[in-house]
């Protein structure tokens, strides 16, 4: 495994001697403080968040089953400058992503001038047909971005995947920071830490933004799947902080084309609807027939230009991971500027000769599917067992189309509370990216996933992994690394 | 407010009063069958049983009646859709669907009264079952503190109305259960039975000491009947139930401007009640009184459904 050698977030590649420059801080609040303390306040971490019932379900646990994520009060702290550089890249690619989206639901440029082959996108399961013509209001399409980044390195970062469809975790990103606030108060004293509490306020102003042109004083809600999904906490929680409605498919009903909520006081017209159901189950006239958590004639209304959805229906297709292998091109062919992220070596196992380099080095390769998501379905190689690989190689004969494969990387790790100790676990990150008629922003903070288990690369909530609070640190002295 | 969100606190509202009442209904039904003129305590269960009109759902074909078995059906069945776990289950059920509309600290009072019961496998013996049922009301008053301390609109008035038209609703069913008790004045005072069935239904209301406040005399019969029907003073009378079911319609009136016909039928009910009295209502038949309460009860119900558009 990748762990003797892995980049370290606080240590670099001293295997502890030093910290990086600018965590120096940090590294001596870590030494001082008694490991008794420590498992104290982790308690009280995990006691606030349960009572709090920030919980998500598991997929095929009992439906009551209700866990809360674990979370490390250990931070994971990007310097001023890594984050300055982070930003700029989180941003240009996420303008790429809404203008490739705008053109292949749109005039279709991309294809015709053959940046890319057309059948990735055509023949894409989450094209999304009905789209086709449609301009998304404003014309932005991915209002809310989660891209999936890894650290190999100082100054090594890597896109593992974007998330244009209903990203999440933004919640943890909010209750995380309450509860090192509350837990390590004094880390705030001698760390110069970005605020993330505007991020509720700046969704709500995204949101509002791209309402209809016709919408006066225009109304925005949350569309829960209800409330035994996995997110609906996050999905409560967004909704109270922003101060809008949180609905269900029910509450909403379509009336010639206008979208209204069911209220005490009769019928009221929603102009936003900040949707955290997919695009299958959003309108059972148009997608899947047998969905019982969308609402009948919302895309006519959609597509009637008299409700906006965030993000708008058919983004999902730029989490599919044969799309995500030609960002680099489409980074380019829109921005005209060189990617400042760069995406993971794939190779995309429908041509011929990355299949066979697949196969032939299976046992060091990360194998994916194209559309999954959630970490479920992916053969990690050098952790799997014999029969898992022979499982994928069949699959992969059988499905080459259906895969990608990519180097196993080494993570950079985090030290982490754990039940020995502090010991190096291996981390990700997911930023939020904005994007509104008002411009692109991205909040300075974000979601560490931390594999919990030694060794383990897989950060999944749905899989053992943790979270930890992101610090950002502002410039000034210390801050630049 | 969403019309999904108010029927949630409607039944919030319902669904705690309904756990609260089923915790006291144990309770004095333990002590009636521990004063010992039933010694199976079967008399006493069963007719605890008819009060949550749950004497069809218990099955006896399977399971013989005992005062361990009533008492796990009250407390704990999950099939029992009146025990105390599935009101709570119910309750918490409404609170994660209205995650919203309510503060942390109701959510923590119903979610801790539901974290007691879940995992309960027995409700053990009378003492332990009396434990229990002490903790789930110490939550349940906690709940109702939070709710005094929420902010004084919609989402509150909802919760407040649901809980106004399950207490009339219980305290109904009590009183028609016992109905034959509450003899005319004049008639034979009962023996030691009776009485002890007169301070339960004064216990199961938490009303034995304001008797003695308002009435200063021994146990009358007919004077029971009196305080849980019409005397507005006692919380858990009818008249104060629908006293409360107006208030609190009224405070939407005075929000939108507008009433609808659940403010008319509540205001009806209210001021039928004011003129009654108590021999009025004996004479008349009690039985047939209390029945004719239920059913408009349930009238309001649904109009207060139709009014706000619950769907």
């Amino acid at each position: 495994m990748a762990a003797p050698t892995a980049f370290d977030e606080l240590w670099g590649t001293s295997r502890g001697r030093k910290a990086r420059p600018g965590l120096e801080s940090l590294a001596a609040w870590l030494a001082d403080l008694p490991p008794a303390e420590l498992d104290r306040r982790q308690q009280a971490a995990e006691a606030a968040f349960r009572s709090l019932g920030v919980t998500f379900a598991v997929y095929g646990e009992e439906e009551s089953a209700e866990r809360i994520i674990p979370f490390d009060i250990i931070p994971r702290v990007f310097t001023a400058r890594e984050w300055s550089a982070l930003a700029e890249g989180l941003e240009q690619r996420v303008r790429a992503i809404n203008a490739f989206l705008g053109d292949i639901y749109g005039p279709r440029r991309i294809l015709a001038d053959g940046a890319i082959p057309p059948d990735i996108v055509l023949a894409n399961s989450q094209f999304c047909i009905p789209c086709a013509g449609a301009r998304a209001p404003h014309g932005v399409f991915a209002h809310i971005c989660g891209i999936d980044l890894v650290r190999t390195g100082a100054d090594e970062f890597w896109v593992l995947e974007d998330n244009a469809r209903t990203p999440s975790g933004v919640s943890y990103m909010l209750e995380n920071r309450e509860a090192m606030l509350r837990l390590c108060p004094e880390l705030f004293e001698i760390l110069d830490v970005a605020p993330v509490d505007s991020y509720p306020e700046m969704l709500r102003e995204t949101l509002l933004s791209v309402a209809p042109d016709k919408a006066k004083d225009p109304v925005g809600v949350l569309l829960t799947p209800g409330h035994h999904n996995s997110a609906y906490y996050e999905h409560s929680f967004l909704a109270d902080n922003m101060g809008i409605e949180l609905v269900e498919g029910r509450d909403l009903v379509v009336d010639d084309g206008v979208v209204f909520m069911r209220t005490i006081d009769g019928p009221v017209r929603v102009d936003v609807i900040y949707r955290r159901i997919d695009d299958a189950f959003l309108d059972p006239l148009v997608f899947r027939p047998d969905s019982l958590l969308g609402v009948p004639g919302l895309m006519a209304a959609y597509l009637a230009g008299n409700v906006s959805l965030v993000n708008a229906p058919g983004s999902g297709i730029a989490d599919d991971k044969a799309i995500y292998s030609y960002m680099p091109e489409i980074v380019r062919y829109y921005t005209g500027e060189e990617p400042k992220l760069h995406n993971v070596e794939t190779w995309r196992c429908r041509e011929p000769q990355a299949l066979k380099y697949t196969l032939d080095n299976l046992e060091q390769l990360v194998v994916k599917p194209v559309d999954g998501s959630g970490g479920y379905g992916v053969m990690v190689g050098p952790a799997a067992t014999r029969a898992e690989m022979e499982t994928f190689r069949a699959a992969l004969k059988a499905e080459p189309h259906h895969y990608i494969a990519q180097p196993t990387l080494a993570l950079s790790t985090v030290p982490t509370f754990t039940e020995r100790g502090i010991a190096p676990r291996h981390v990700d990150f997911r930023p939020f990216v904005l994007t509104g008629a008002n411009g692109v922003r991205t909040v300075p903070g974000g979601l560490t996933r931390v594999a919990l288990r030694e060794g383990s690369l897989v950060v999944n909530s749905s899989q053992g992994g943790g979270t930890k609070d992101s610090f950002i640190l502002e410039g000034g002295a210390g801050g630049d690394g | 407010m969403l019309s999904r969100t108010a029927a949630h606190l409607y039944w919030i509202g319902r669904f705690m009063e309904r756990a609260e009442f089923a915790c006291r209904l144990v309770e004095a039904t333990i002590r009636l069958s521990a004063l010992g003129h039933d010694p199976q305590g079967g008399q006493a269960w069963r007719s605890a049983l008819s009060v949550v009109g749950a004497e069809g759902a218990f099955g006896e074909e399977s399971e013989p009646l005992t005062p361990f078995s009533a008492r796990r059906f009250l407390t704990l069945d999950d099939e029992n859709p009146s025990s105390i776990r599935s009101c709570l289950a119910g309750a918490r059920d409404n609170a994660r669907a209205a995650r919203t509309a309510i503060t942390v600290e109701v959510w923590q009072a119903i979610n801790r009264a539901w974290l007691i019961i879940r995992d309960r496998a027995s409700p053990g013996g009378a003492q332990a079952t009396l434990n229990l049922v002490e903790e789930l009301k110490a939550e349940i008053r906690g709940f109702e503190g939070a709710l005094g301390r929420m902010l004084r609109t919609e989402g509150n008035w909802f919760m407040h109305l649901g809980s106004s038209i399950e207490r009339g609703d219980n305290t109904a069913r009590l009183l028609d259960v016992k109905y034959y008790l509450l003899l005319p004045p004049g008639e034979a005072v009962g023996g030691t039975l009776d009485r002890d069935q007169w301070t339960t239904i004064l216990q199961i209301v938490s009303a034995r000491t304001a008797y003695r406040h308002l009435y200063q005399g021994p146990l009358q019969p007919w004077l029971v009947g009196d305080l849980l029907i019409l005397r507005g003073e006692m919380p858990r009378s009818l008249t104060a139930s629908a006293e409360e079911t107006v208030t609190h319609l009224g405070a939407f009136a005075a929000r939108s401007g507008r009433q609808g016909a659940a403010d008319r039928r509540a205001r009806q009910r209210l001021s039928r009640m004011q003129d009654l009295n108590i021999e009025t209502i004996i004479q008349n038949g009690l039985h047939e009184w209390l029945q004719a309460y239920i059913a408009e009860n349930a009238a309001i119900d649904r109009a207060i459904a139709e009014q706000f558009r619950f769907g």
